[in-house]
């Protein structure tokens, strides 16, 4: 088959370009796009690309396979691969450090914004803040982001503007500690979130939903920080 | 918080609950006016200023121009910040896009309160 992939060396080469490698699969097997991204560095040791746990855990190896974001190690060919031909991009919209490696320091740094971590100004009780099976139930669906940025550099939104919107994995992550009983920051959280672009530039577009390899829906996290936001205002 | 003071309301909510909100009186002028022309498909000078000399109508129209102006404003304001980084150019596009939605707002109530 004929992979094609975006190389750039910012200390050897002036611009980007796409290295065509016909390769072939050993046993024809539909191995994962991981698996042939190690069968491409054997053959040309001075591909980079982040890899980590191999397994859809560590959300090192996001990527553009043939268009769309995705985590290399549980891609399989089949899911990708168009008429024998595989184009591998770095994921879209932010600065490419070497082939398919990104700079994701503004990924990074709206993460940061929305307060990562429980807040919660009543004192510790002895051993821990307990919650109901109902209570913990709420934060299905959010705490499995593994911020891999495959959302957020899929959203338009994010593209023009990824200094000033949070972006689908930030807003994921802000309604999973809205959302959580044992935080008591609700209001601050929701004040620093209600201006025109960092919750509010989110357009529906939901290329969020349809790339997020963990299956989840940052477009529905959105709606429900929209409604609280209403709520608290109305 | 991402202050920013070109934007309609300032508060992302605001915008958000304007560009509702009018979008609804926009569909609600648009169904009459469609349904309107289905019931007098010959519809003739006389029928036609009748319709806009009525003082409902005028106040029914000029709801119809501020909410589009007010939705307008807030949809190119999106369209520019997304498109126009350059921080001079998207001001000048946007207060010329202003200088003209006020203009249409009172050009409107001029033909409006002319028939």
């Amino acid at each position: 088959m004929l992979v094609s992939v975006y190389r750039y060396n910012p200390e050897a080469d002036d611009a980007p370009y796409m290295q065509d490698i016909h390769i072939d699969i050993p046993g024809g097997k539909d191995i994962m796009v991981l698996d042939l991204l190690q069968l491409l560095k054997d053959k040309d040791p001075s591909l980079g690309y982040r890899r980590s746990c191999r397994e859809g855990v560590c959300g090192s190896d996001g990527m553009n396979m043939n268009g769309k974001n995705g985590l290399a190690c549980i891609t399989p060919l089949s899911a990708v691969v168009k008429k024998d031909k595989l184009v591998l991009r770095p994921l879209p919209g932010l600065p490419v450090i070497r082939d398919l490696v990104i700079d994701m320091a503004q990924f990074y740094a709206q993460y940061e914004k929305i307060k990562p971590f429980l807040i919660n100004s009543t004192p510790a009780p002895a051993i821990e803040r307990l919650q109901s099976p109902e209570q913990r139930a709420e934060l299905d669906g959010l705490y499995e982001c593994i911020l891999c940025a495959c959302c957020s550099t899929a959203c338009p939104s994010f593209w023009w503007n990824p200094d000033k919107f949070i972006g689908p994995s930030g807003l994921l992550q802000a309604y999973r500690f809205l959302a959580d009983s044992r935080d008591t920051a609700q209001a601050e959280r929701l004040a620093d979130l209600d201006d025109p672009f960092s919750v509010f530039r989110c357009h529906g577009i939901m290329n969020c939903v349809s790339v997020c390899p963990k299956g989840l829906n940052p477009t529905k996290a959105i709606g429900k920080i929209r409604n609280m936001l209403l709520q608290r205002a109305t | 918080m991402v202050t920013n003071v070109t934007s309609f309301g300032r508060s992302g909510l605001y915008d958000w609950m304007i560009q509702r909100v009018t979008a609804v009186v926009l569909l609600a002028y648009t169904l009459f006016i469609v349904g309107f022309l289905l019931i007098t498909p010959d519809v003739d000078f006389q029928q036609w200023q009748a319709l806009f000399a009525n003082t409902a109508m005028r106040i029914f129209t000029l709801l119809l121009v501020l909410s589009f102006a007010a939705h307008a404003w807030i949809g190119l304001w999106c369209v520019t910040t997304d498109y126009i980084p350059m921080t001079g150019l998207r001001f000048l596009v946007q207060a010329v896009t202003g200088l003209m939605t006020f203009v249409y707002v009172a050009w409107a109530i001029h033909i409006i309160w002319g028939v």
